[in-house]
């Protein structure tokens, strides 16, 4: 069946344009910034040609945007937007709510770098800012994925046991503008796969009057309303594996929380999220060659956090580097490897772990930083001691 | 219009157990504006403030109606979000075609004048159906009388103190009544909670209307004002009758002004006595700071005849 598909080039952003598409959600509010525009512009064109039904509200800025997506949310629609960096940011109090409020929005976020200096290239900077918000993070490599990854958001955000805003990224230029070699299922496939949504408590119910937004801010309520949160959003990781391997078994493309490659036998393991992890397995097989056992590990999903499958993956590792592309200043630690080094020393692998940033605001990622990397990482277990956090392609 | 008894029959939107203060004029707005919606079926929205906090406290809920919030700053963007969900689905064929619901949404004047602007003028623009009321009452009153550029001039405020050298905000009302009339949108119109017939009549017209609709609401809060709880009506009528708050609306671009009878004129400092928040303009020394603020409001006055003249053949 799937050597039957017609491959084609395509952009991330067409793919998760397209993705959008076959879904067809009900209200789509978005504003327009590098580089998430062409998904936006993709879908307006959509709508102009009546391809879809969907209500496109051209909102006056990425607050709104949110802010429109949560009320359409509450009113019982099926709602996506997308957006990038300053947008996300600005963005911030609404993140909260979204997840707060049980919207099942899905939002595409195109990985970009934060202000000051401005600089519109990829990074994780802005996506590391949601990651304490309440929303489930996916992280593309490819085009395909950023596709693949968009639909099944769709499905994990409205499945009843998980009722949470869905972050479908992919890096910005590399993912969102790179053309790509793709694939895309057949619209009814799309739309047999994600179901009819039907909210529970819409707002539109005028038969049945709710109140969405509560003001809880008396004795326990709103402690235990967080709680429920975190159940919600801990359970989401079995959610998010069911359903997308379900979509696995439809596309014929593998999905899993975490990809891991080369682990069962590397001595040295690279962990990384997004795009880089194509460098990382380039450079790792010309070490294959070489001999040396090393791997790749790459989170597909970043929240919840795959814990157990990142320990599963490089406990028989002798050093681990973790390449963070943003920093958590005043941290020791960068967001991805602060997660690795946490589900280690909870699962009781004590396996040394050097950090990396690298490619911040769009920096070329080298085959030889990923080699300086593996270098490091045999020079790591031998016992030579290596500095906090090092930035890879600076003359620091 | 009904007449006040069958306007008191009518179905209540909010119902009583919130907890707003005695006199508050925010709750007076949502009732009189509800009972504009006549047959239509609504949902609303309102912005993070007073009439929010005290009307949804978890678990308890005053609203019979469908309610929202969501933040502070986008009432405006929220309401556009619930609106647009009516649409699409409706399009998309998963609400009956002819099902016709009305969009309504709440926010002081902190959350529309000031923080809330640019996502009310974003959802007026797009010309979404959708109601947007102010009440106004002059100041952030839910964190405690701080000014907003809606608080008038020479008002005490706990932002704009009077001392040896400030007395009270220095800064004349932002007009936002106008403001939203040059979005040329359908229906505009500033109205009181003390003047109820001509309220409700508005809030008929706002309602029915096919496309965005702003009502500007005189609000009176007795704790900002330092007035008597059961004084807010009155306070609204002097304020109409001083021309201190002209009752008018903009229908379609054509402006008309709710004149005040020669026998009902007052001057602005009637209106500005009963007021605690305006009581260090009557010492001696602030004789021309009455006199400033009189000018303004014979100023606005003008201004609103011209507009009326200027739209007469609209």
């Amino acid at each position: 069946m799937a050597e039957e598909k017609k491959m084609f080039s395509a952009t991330g952003n067409q793919m998760v344009a397209d993705a959008m598409r076959q879904v067809d959600p009900d209200v789509m509010a978005a504003y327009p910034i590098t580089p998430q525009t062409t998904i936006v512009e993709g879908y307006d064109k959509f709508v102009a040609d009546g391809r879809v039904t969907t209500e496109y509200v051209n909102v006056e800025s990425e607050h709104s945007a949110l802010s429109a997506c949560i009320g359409a949310s509450a009113a019982g629609a099926r709602v996506a937007t997308a957006t990038s960096s300053q947008g996300l940011a600005f963005m911030w109090e609404e993140l909260h709510i979204a997840a707060g409020m049980r919207c099942p929005i899905v939002m595409a976020n195109a990985n970009r770098a934060l202000s000051a200096p401005i600089n519109i290239h990829g990074d994780h900077s802005d996506i590391m800012g949601a990651r304490d918000t309440g929303w489930i993070i996916m992280f593309a490599e490819t085009a395909q994925e950023a596709y693949d990854n968009t639909i099944v958001s769709f499905k994990v955000a409205e499945d009843p046991d998980v009722l949470l805003p869905v972050l479908t990224t992919l890096d910005g230029f590399v993912t969102t503008h790179a053309m790509d070699c793709c694939v895309m299922e057949e619209d009814q496939t799309v739309k047999d796969y994600v179901g009819e949504y039907h909210a529970k408590y819409p707002l539109l119910d005028t038969a049945n009057p709710v109140g969405h937004g509560m003001f809880a801010t008396l004795g326990d309520g709103y402690m235990k309303y967080k709680y429920t949160q975190r159940e919600a959003i801990e359970g989401a990781l079995d959610v998010i594996e069911k359903h997308g391997k379900e979509w696995a078994e439809i596309t014929g493309r593998p999905f899993d929380l975490v990809d891991a490659w080369g682990t069962e036998d590397a001595d040295y393991i690279i962990v990384v999220l997004g795009s880089c992890a194509g460098n990382a397995r380039f450079q790792a097989r010309q070490l294959r060659a070489q001999g040396k056992k090393v791997g790749v590990v790459r989170p597909r999903v970043f929240r919840p956090f795959p814990a157990q499958q990142i320990v599963d993956a490089c406990k028989n590792a002798k050093a681990i580097g973790v390449i963070d592309r943003s920093d958590s200043f005043g941290s020791a630690h960068a967001p991805l490897a602060l997660e690795v080094r946490s589900a280690l020393f909870s699962a009781g692998v004590q396996i040394p772990v050097n950090d990396y940033i690298a490619g911040l605001g769009g920096a070329d990622i080298t085959l030889a930083q990923m080699e300086q990397v593996f270098t490091e990482l045999e020079q790591c277990a031998a016992g030579e001691a290596k500095k906090s956090i090092t930035y890879l392609g600076i003359d620091e | 219009m009904a007449n006040i008894k069958e306007l008191s029959a009518r179905p209540e939107g909010l119902a009583p157990g919130h907890r707003l203060c005695g006199g508050c004029g925010a709750s007076m707005a949502v009732r009189q504006v509800l009972m504009g919606r006549n047959d239509y079926e609504v949902v609303c929205g309102c912005a993070t403030g007073c009439l929010e906090v005290s009307t949804t406290i978890y678990p308890d809920n005053a609203w019979n109606v469908p309610f929202i919030h969501n933040a502070f700053e986008n009432a405006g963007a929220t309401m556009s979000g619930v609106e647009a969900a009516f649409k699409g689905m409706q399009r998309a064929g998963k609400i009956p075609a002819d099902k016709k619901l009305k969009f309504i949404a709440f926010g002081g004047d902190g959350g529309t004048y000031d923080i809330g602007l640019q996502s009310l003028s974003g959802a007026m623009e797009r010309g979404h159906d959708l109601v947007y009321v102010c009440y106004d009452n002059g100041a952030y009153m839910n964190t405690g009388i701080q000014r907003s550029s809606a608080t008038p001039k020479g008002a005490w405020a706990t932002t704009s103190e009077v001392g040896k050298v400030m007395q009270g905000k220095p800064q004349a009302r932002k007009d936002l009544t106008s403001i939203m009339a040059a979005h040329g949108i359908p229906y505009v119109a500033q109205a009181t909670v003390g003047n109820w017939r001509d309220l409700v009549n508005k809030a008929e017209k706002a309602i029915a209307v096919d496309g965005p609709a702003f009502l500007n609401i005189m609000a009176p809060c007795p704790r900002g004002w330092r007035i008597p709880s059961a004084m807010t009506t009155e306070i609204c009528r002097l304020a109409v009758n001083s021309k201190f708050w002209p009752l008018f609306e903009v229908e379609n671009g054509k402006w008309k002004l709710t004149p005040v009878r020669d026998k009902n004129l007052i001057s602005v400092t009637d209106f500005l006595k009963p007021q605690g928040r305006f009581k260090h303009l009557f010492k001696p020394g602030n004789e021309a700071l009455l006199e400033e603020i009189q000018a303004d409001v014979d100023a606005y006055w003008k201004y609103l005849e011209g507009r009326v003249e200027g739209s007469k053949d609209l």
